[in-house]
């Protein structure tokens, strides 16, 4: 498994950079439009590790995206001046390296004393640390308070994102598929049944949080530099949303149907653009329709499936 | 002195409306082991039946009297306690026996439908409303307070509906059987208690009280909009929360003392940005300290 996973790695990676290389001869709208699905594809195979792998119902995903995303930026436009143009690529791999440890620092922060806590329980904390964290962002100076970050530099090109995403996949591939992986498993299949087996349940609650809120950062980071602009606003609760309900879609723990959940959800909304007054009623009535019919997600199909709690 | 007065005086209005939506978490909590995340947007929907309602029943009433606001608080509660029973059975039904996620992940799914909804421009649309004055208007000062009319309102219409809440659970035949499925929905069941009923019965109380709730709000606050339920709704179930999920004084406890501790953060200049996040920080405290809430008794998990 783990071969054939480096090999699809090797392989993500370089159709990545060869299309970025190409990427003058394409369409920037549809250029602009597979950078989303890039990032989006993180955000969602990262929460689908707390979410679907480990089963801990986490509502705070755009925060820890809004922290890597802020430092991100604010490291680049400190160091943008400094220092000589040909140091961009490092600056912007160092920027958004920082942010994802700052996010996986706030990830820890959250996780330890709050992961003792389960499901609504925790689902209403996370939520509440996705506000608290936006209303600082809000009403910090340093971060541009209400109005936000501005004159981000337009670094994030396809490569870039699609990269992200292939090491965001592959990692989480890996971790879930490791020996030390079945723990995640099995915290969400029983978490008393886990600690009875000596499997130490906020351990590796804790660890899902922290590479989670490390990646959601890291795709914080690349949003930042593709769109050059961040509002807290942006990163509400309904965000945080967006991307459970990719998750959910894709099915809880299922790593392809929750890219391709992502994929589709990124680019529906683009077609629907001219039925734009219905495209969020229509949205909501998916996430209701699916959970009523198909609440293992639609690209679940029969595979062993134990009955999940 | 007087500030500090005047600002508990404030604060306990908030508190009072935080607690009315509260006790609908609370109790749909209490039976169905999951936060209704919709119920701030029934919340919501209150309000806007209030807007609606009030130029209808001063065709009969006089404008701007306390029987009209009345009738328009009743009506808009009537309103909303049907809406909370249809959401009930058209979303929350079909999933009765299913994961609590699946169930959680729909009642998201619920309210951001409402919202988007009543966004649209052919329903509320997006933009705040103004909201009629129901009542006469009118402040009293004592010494150098200011009470207004609305906010004596607020807490009488907040201590009787409490009473009638009360009564309703403790004394009522209804009320006992909402007490007996929450305490095990089985066993009710093979008592003879018709479960599907309570349920209905309990979401039509909760949305009942949310209306009034949002009646409340937007005639302290005279604006209301669409997405004025999400974050007064957070709040109040945050309040829920803190006083102990499931636990109907506790719901009322824990609504007034976040209504009152944000009301003082409001009034700190430094902590005033902060204000929005009082609420979760109080939230995650309790937790952290008392993972049950203020009022409940520490549970045992058992294998």
């Amino acid at each position: 498994m783990n071969s054939g996973a480096k090999r699809y790695l090797l392989l993500a990676l370089l159709a990545a950079l060869i299309v970025s290389g190409f990427s003058a001869y394409f369409n920037r709208y549809y250029l602009g439009v597979a950078i989303d699905v890039g990032i989006n594809i993180m955000l969602a195979v990262s929460l689908n590790l707390i979410n679907g792998h480990t089963g801990q119902f986490s509502l705070g995903h755009a925060g820890f995206m809004a922290v890597g995303g802020y430092i991100a930026a604010k490291f680049s436009l400190l160091l943008q001046p400094a220092l000589p143009p040909w140091m961009q690529p490092l600056i912007f791999c160092a920027g958004l390296l920082l942010g994802g440890a700052i996010a996986a620092l706030t990830g820890l922060a959250v996780g330890v004393p709050t992961l003792r806590l389960y499901g609504d329980y925790l689902a209403i904390v996370t939520l509440g640390f996705g506000e608290i964290i936006r209303v600082i962002f809000q009403t910090s100076e340093t971060f541009g308070a209400a109005t936000g970050l501005t004159g981000i530099p337009n670094w994030t090109h396809f490569g870039w994102a699609w990269s992200g995403a292939a090491i965001c996949v592959f990692v989480v591939t890996c971790l879930v598929n490791s020996t030390y992986g079945r723990g995640f498993i099995a915290v969400k299949d029983d978490e008393i049944a886990a600690s009875a087996s000596g499997i130490n349940p906020v351990r590796y609650k804790v660890t899902a949080f922290v590479v989670g809120a490390f990646f959601a950062g890291v795709a914080g980071g690349l949003y930042a530099h593709h769109k050059s602009f961040l509002s807290p606003t942006g990163f509400d609760f309904m965000k945080s949303i967006d991307i459970v309900v990719m998750v959910i879609l894709g099915g809880m723990g299922r790593t392809v149907g929750v890219i391709i959940a992502a994929i589709l959800l990124t680019l529906l909304p683009e077609y629907l653009r001219e039925f734009s007054d219905y495209r969020m009623i229509l949205y909501a009535l998916l996430i209701i329709l699916i959970m009523i019919a198909r609440p293992q997600g639609l690209f679940t199909f029969a595979r062993r499936r134990p009955d999940s709690k | 002195m007087t500030e500090f007065l005047q600002q508990l005086i404030n604060g306990l209005a908030l508190g009072a409306i935080y607690a009315l939506i509260a006790l609908g978490y609370t109790m749909v909590y209490g039976i169905l082991r999951f936060i209704n995340f919709a119920h701030g947007d029934v919340f919501m929907l209150g309000a806007f039946a209030g807007l609606f309602f009030t130029p209808v029943v001063e065709r009969v009433f006089p404008p701007q009297s306390y029987s009209g606001g009345l009738v328009v608080l009743l009506l808009a509660m009537a309103v909303c306690a049907g809406l909370g029973i249809l959401i009930e059975m058209l979303a929350y039904r079909p999933l009765r026996n299913r994961p609590k996620l699946t169930v959680l992940i729909t009642a998201i799914g619920v309210s951001l439908f409402i919202e988007y909804t009543c966004q649209h421009r052919l329903v509320f649309g997006a933009a705040p409303r103004k909201f009629p004055d129901l009542i006469p208007v009118k402040t009293w000062n004592v010494d150098l307070l200011v009470i207004s009319s609305t906010q004596v309102i607020v807490f009488v219409t907040t201590l009787l509906l409490l009473v009638i809440l009360r009564f309703i659970v403790q004394k009522t035949r209804m009320g006992t059987a909402m007490r007996a499925v929450s305490f095990n929905e089985q066993a009710a069941a093979l008592m003879g208690v018709n479960i599907n009923s309570i349920i209905s019965f309990t979401f039509g109380l909760g949305s009942a009280l949310a209306a009034a709730g949002g009646i409340l709000f937007a005639m302290s606050y005279a604006s209301i909009d669409p997405l004025m339920g999400v974050q007064t709704g957070l709040k109040a179930f945050v309040a829920a929360v803190v006083g102990g999920i499931g636990n109907l004084p506790g719901a009322a406890l824990g609504g007034l003392l976040i209504g009152v501790i944000e009301t003082f953060a409001g009034g700190i200049p430094g902590l005033s940005n902060y204000r929005d996040g009082i609420a979760f920080t109080i939230l995650i405290a309790v937790l952290i300290f008392r993972p049950t809430g203020l009022l409940s008794k520490p549970q045992v998990e058992k294998v």
